[in-house]
């Protein structure tokens, strides 16, 4: 096994009744890489991100997250509830509706995991809990509801929450989308700082330019295919496949 | 109307009323209480990926909701010892009948309020790598139960009129010694209000409570 790879799929597939939403992908993420899925909507992109941590359990292909494996291709049987929680546990995962705990209050949404899944005692749970609700600016938001934080700072608080489980790679569904436009900054700079700290991590995002500037590469799907991949500067300014460069000149208004 | 109202003589039955009271409220609680743990049982079977649990469960709730409960209870003291053998004593009986009866309401009721609690959250829950009993109980239950609370006071409000039933099969509940009273007394004006007058007490306080519970949301 290499251990410069932190992410591998081989092969996945993956259908909903008769639609075929990913068709044979195969990917790899080195380890402290960052890596944008970019494409157009129904490409196939978020299910391929939901794959990697098994929210969606593909109909065959292999995947191996660091030194977890799941191979869909020899057996029919789903795996198990523990088996599940297990691999899902070791990947930290943002979405674009950010899916905060509304019952519990910032602080107990980012201690949850540590708490519930990985057994880790209070005191020291909520001590983690604190600094990175520090790294992410919302420390003294540690007491508040989710429903009195804007969007921007729910997401952070949810990236938090993901980095509790001291994940060993990071995957954004479209974390910016639901934001105001005047919010993005601030959900992207604390994805640029994570970067800075070498996590790996894996983007589905529209945001063009930031994928140009903070990722290393760059995947582009279409109709449930990756159609290209490369460099993320090159793939953006200089696209090579006629479809990424049909889809790209939606955005190069945004890409000064 | 020359009718002359006295309720004085009713003072010699409390003895009897309280008896009533006593076997309306406490069916009320017991039933509700096993109708509520049947109930849970019931939502998470019919919830479950398990085909054939799912089937006889969903049968089960339209069996019971479909059918009138006074005839449930009648099959199930007239009835049932003839299939099974087993003589059932009034009580027994009416236990049963009420405990399946307020599980095929309140099971749909724990159901509902658990499919209303959005997928995203169970995606958060999972995503953490949380098992299934755990999200179930720090994610999910959390804030379904929120969401439930309101319609279960509302059906137990009913199971408490259901028992009332119990008088067809002999149980001394308060409409059955409200009918003990009238054969000796013969004055079923007085003695009706007052049964009905009770049931309203004792159910007042209970539709309010729902209400106030309905008008507060939870998130």
């Amino acid at each position: 096994m290499s251990n410069t790879r932190m992410i591998e799929l081989i092969g996945v597939q993956k259908s909903f009744g008769t639609l075929q939403v990913l068709k044979d992908i195969s990917l790899t993420v080195d380890k402290g890489a960052v890596v944008a899925l970019i494409g157009p909507s129904g490409s196939g992109k978020s299910t391929l991100l939901r794959s990697i941590n098994l929210l969606t359990v593909p109909n065959s292909g292999y995947i191996r997250v660091g030194d977890h494996a799941m191979d869909f291709s020899s057996t029919q049987t789903l795996p198990r509830d523990r088996e599940l929680a297990a691999f899902r546990a070791r990947t930290g995962m943002v979405f674009q509706g950010f899916n905060l705990f509304p019952h519990m209050t910032v602080e107990q949404n980012v201690m949850e995991g540590a708490v519930t899944v990985l057994r880790t005692p209070k005191a020291e749970a909520r001590e983690l809990a604190l600094s990175l609700l520090g790294k992410v600016g919302l420390a003294d938001k540690a007491a508040m509801r989710p429903d009195s934080l804007s969007g921007g700072q729910k997401q952070r608080v949810a990236i938090a929450r993901a980095l509790a489980m001291k994940p060993e790679v990071m995957l954004f569904d479209e974390a910016t989308s639901a934001l105001d436009p005047e919010l993005v900054g601030e959900v992207l700079a604390v994805i640029r700082s994570l970067a800075a700290d070498g996590m790996t991590m894996l983007l589905v995002t529209h945001e063009m330019a930031f994928a140009r500037d903070v990722a290393d590469r760059v995947v582009f799907m279409r109709d449930g295919c990756v159609v290209e991949e490369g460099e993320a500067r090159q793939v953006i300014e200089q696209p090579a496949h006629p479809a990424t460069q049909a889809f790209l000149s939606h955005f190069h208004n945004g890409l000064s | 109307m020359q009718y002359q109202w006295d309720f004085g003589f009713l003072v010699q039955y409390k003895g009897l009323v309280g008896i009533g009271a006593l076997y309306t409220v406490g069916f009320t609680i017991a039933t509700a209480l096993s109708g509520l743990a049947v109930g849970c049982l019931v939502a998470l079977l019919r919830l479950s990926q398990w085909r054939a649990a799912t089937w006889v469960v969903t049968a089960f709730i339209e069996v019971f909701r479909c059918t009138p409960v006074l005839v449930q209870l009648v099959w199930c003291y007239y009835a049932l010892p003839m299939l099974t053998g087993l003589e059932l004593t009034p009580a027994t009986a009416a236990f049963l009948t009420l405990t399946l009866y307020g599980a095929s309401f309140y099971g749909e009721i724990i159901r509902g309020g658990i499919i209303s609690v959005d997928l995203g959250q169970w995606d958060a829950g999972r995503a953490l790598g949380m098992r299934r009993s755990q999200l179930m109980r720090r994610v999910v239950l959390p804030q379904a139960f929120r969401r439930m609370v309101p319609p279960l006071v509302n059906q137990t409000v009913l199971q408490l009129k259901n028992t009332s039933l119990l008088s067809v099969l002999a149980v001394p509940d308060l409409l059955y010694q409200g009918q003990l009273i009238t054969s000796a007394s013969y004055r079923p004006l007085e003695t009706y209000t007052m049964i009905a007058v009770i049931y309203f007490a004792i159910l007042f306080p209970l539709t309010r409570l729902a209400h106030r519970l309905e008008a507060r949301p939870g998130h």
